[in-house]
């Protein structure tokens, strides 16, 4: 359920407060339990302790597959017999407690407030926004990577981006099997486009919306770079208005490739550093990866702003590749946005200046070990 | 421990293939007939003997009766120049149930669908068609599910259709998308016929 903020209240945006934290089975961990009541959590420890576990265990307190898109069957312990997270939250509305848990080889279940629930009711519980290291290369690597990121950006302000992608692709797989198996129908495809243009229409407004309200809320950014974004597609892909149109002027065009070449499925995301006029493409690592840290901050003020409710953030070794200033700036940043967050690392100097809950993460025979650090 | 006799594991498999049964309800539903072979086995048996002699598609409309045609295409105050066009029986049924309509039926027994390999042809378009002009047929109101395939469905019948002139129309979808008839109550069945829109 969505509260707006009480506009001039001076506790306008309440963040989403995880009380309480179990994980069981998930991973490396047999069983973990973290009461951050809100306050930030620090992970540190050697590669391969279960930092990025512990977050990705975070992660499946949203819809969907997880800040790695595992396949469900890596998600259990090796072995085990399946895995659970439960989180008691502490949201504007009351506390909430939410559960989600797969046994092995069966789907993912969920639990909120006791009673059972479609996975997709947990975005309207937590919103969980992540920075993970596999995100490193996002605007240097083919757009499928970035398509996903402005896709999740897009459904975190506006849940009904997944129905209108799912629609889309679902009508788009069916015209693209018409055209390897050479079917001639003008009525089937002109059937097929006309979902296809409902729905991408719905799809490209929905992203256009969401970039226009990170836009917006990079305007405050004062330390990490701007990026100014737009949504891009490929020449072939253009549609110049009229998907409907351009997909049936273009079946003999998409027969001869063997799929669909029009259409926002071929949509990508662009980025240039706005004070520099350099693509992000062209930036060196550090600026690339605080060019997603404005993003994501962006991102995250604005769903405070719009829902009265900050995200869960799940930063996944990010600060080492930040330099100490804007390290800093991120904590600021966490701190203003009081929100609920995760935060990983190879040490605990990275976290200097973070009032957070600082945990040691290290692995005994296989199996990961949380300290409180002294 | 010794396994079931030959016929009743063959009888358990039976029911363990029908839709929304599996292994264990199945030997359940076995089990309990078992116990109860003159109340519930014979009744049981000698019902379906009977609707397996007896059920007929209808030539007509798809549906499926004990007569061809059926009850409602063989009642000729069901002619009143409506056709309400749904994806299987199950939703005749529900549309029945719901006493919203009071013309007939034409059932396409499933939805177009290239990676299930449906085409239009494995649907009963051409004979709808057919119907429109031979039948004096004023109206067809679509009543597909709000999926992708039933909505590309109901798109392509609009065309097949566009050349008779005929007014086409669709349920207006207040229905929760993706809901199929059978599931929803007779209230909304009504409300959503009521509120038709032109295709
Ligand atoms: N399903 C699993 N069961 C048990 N251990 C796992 C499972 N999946 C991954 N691991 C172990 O987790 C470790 C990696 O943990 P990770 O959280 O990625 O480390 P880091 O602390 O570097 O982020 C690896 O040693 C891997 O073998
Ligand atoms: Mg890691
Ligand atoms: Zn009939």
């Amino acid at each position: 359920m969505r509260r707006r903020a009480v506009r001039g209240s001076p506790q306008a945006s309440a963040a989403a407060v995880i009380r309480s934290l179990r994980i069981a089975g998930f991973r490396s961990h047999a069983e973990v339990r973290l009461v951050p009541e809100g306050r930030p959590v620090a992970l540190w420890g050697a590669n391969g302790a279960g930092k990025t576990n512990l977050i990705e265990a975070v992660s499946m307190l949203s819809p969907g597959r997880g800040l790695r898109a595992a396949a469900p069957e890596d998600l259990a312990r090796r072995g085990g017999p399946g895995w659970k997270v439960a989180a008691e939250l502490a949201a504007p509305g009351g506390d909430r407690a939410v559960e989600t848990w797969a046994a092995a080889g069966e789907p993912r279940q969920v639990r909120i407030d006791g009673k059972a629930a479609p996975q997709a009711a947990l975005a309207g519980v937590l919103r969980v926004l992540w920075l993970t290291p596999a995100m490193d290369r996002l605007w240097t690597e083919a757009p499928e990577g970035r398509r996903r990121f402005l896709d999740r950006l897009t459904l975190s302000f506006d849940p009904g981006h997944a129905a209108a992608a799912q629609d889309y692709d679902r009508a788009m797989r069916e015209r693209n099997r018409l055209l390897r198996d050479q079917v001639a129908d003008a009525r089937w495809y002109a059937a097929l486009e006309a979902q296809m243009a409902a729905a991408g229409a719905r799809m490209a407004a929905a992203r256009a919306a969401a970039v226009a309200r990170i836009a917006r809320a990079l305007a405050a950014e004062a330390v990490f770079p701007v990026p100014d974004l737009a949504v891009t597609l490929p020449q072939d892909a253009d549609d110049g208005g009229d998907l409907a149109a351009a997909l049936a002027a273009g079946r003999r065009r998409d027969m001869a490739a063997g799929r669909t070449l029009a259409g926002p499925h071929r949509a990508d995301l662009s980025a240039v550093w706005a004070a520099k006029g350099v693509p992000a493409a062209l930036c060196s690592t550090g600026e690339q990866k605080a060019l997603l840290v404005s993003v994501v901050l962006a991102n995250a003020r604005a769903l405070a702003e719009d829902t009265g409710q900050a995200p869960a953030l799940l930063l996944d070794e990010v600060a080492a590749h930040l330099d100490p200033d804007r390290r800093a700036a991120l904590h600021r940043a966490i701190g203003a946005l009081g929100c609920q967050a995760f935060i990983t690392g190879t040490e605990p100097a990275l976290f200097e200046g973070l009032d957070a809950l600082r945990l040691r993460v290290t692995e005994r025979g296989g199996e990961s070990v949380l300290e409180a650090d002294p | 421990m010794g396994r079931p006799p030959r016929e009743i594991e063959a009888l358990i498999a039976a029911f363990a293939r029908l839709p929304g049964l599996g292994p264990r309800s199945a030997r359940r539903a076995v089990l309990h007939l078992l116990a109860r072979r003159a109340q519930a086995m014979e009744p049981l048996a000698e019902a379906l003997r009977r609707v397996a002699a007896t059920a007929r598609d209808c030539s007509v409309c798809g549906s499926i009766d004990t007569t061809d045609p059926c009850a409602i295409c063989a009642d000729p105050r069901r002619a009143n120049g409506a056709i309400c066009v749904v994806e299987d029986v199950a939703d005749l049924w529900a549309m029945e149930r719901a006493g919203a309509f009071a013309g007939r039926y034409h059932v396409l027994g499933g939805t177009l669908s290239a990676l299930d390999a449906v085409g239009p042809d494995d649907l009963r378009i051409p004979a709808l068609v057919a119907r429109v002009a031979a039948e004096g047929v004023g109206e067809v109101i679509l009543a597909l599910p709000a999926t992708v395939e039933g909505q590309t469905t109901a798109h392509y019948i609009a065309e097949a259709l566009a050349p008779t002139g005929v007014a086409v129309t669709g349920l207006a979808q207040g229905v929760p998308v993706g809901g199929e008839l059978d599931w929803l109550d007779d209230g909304t069945i009504g409300a959503a016929m009521r509120a038709r829109r032109r295709f």
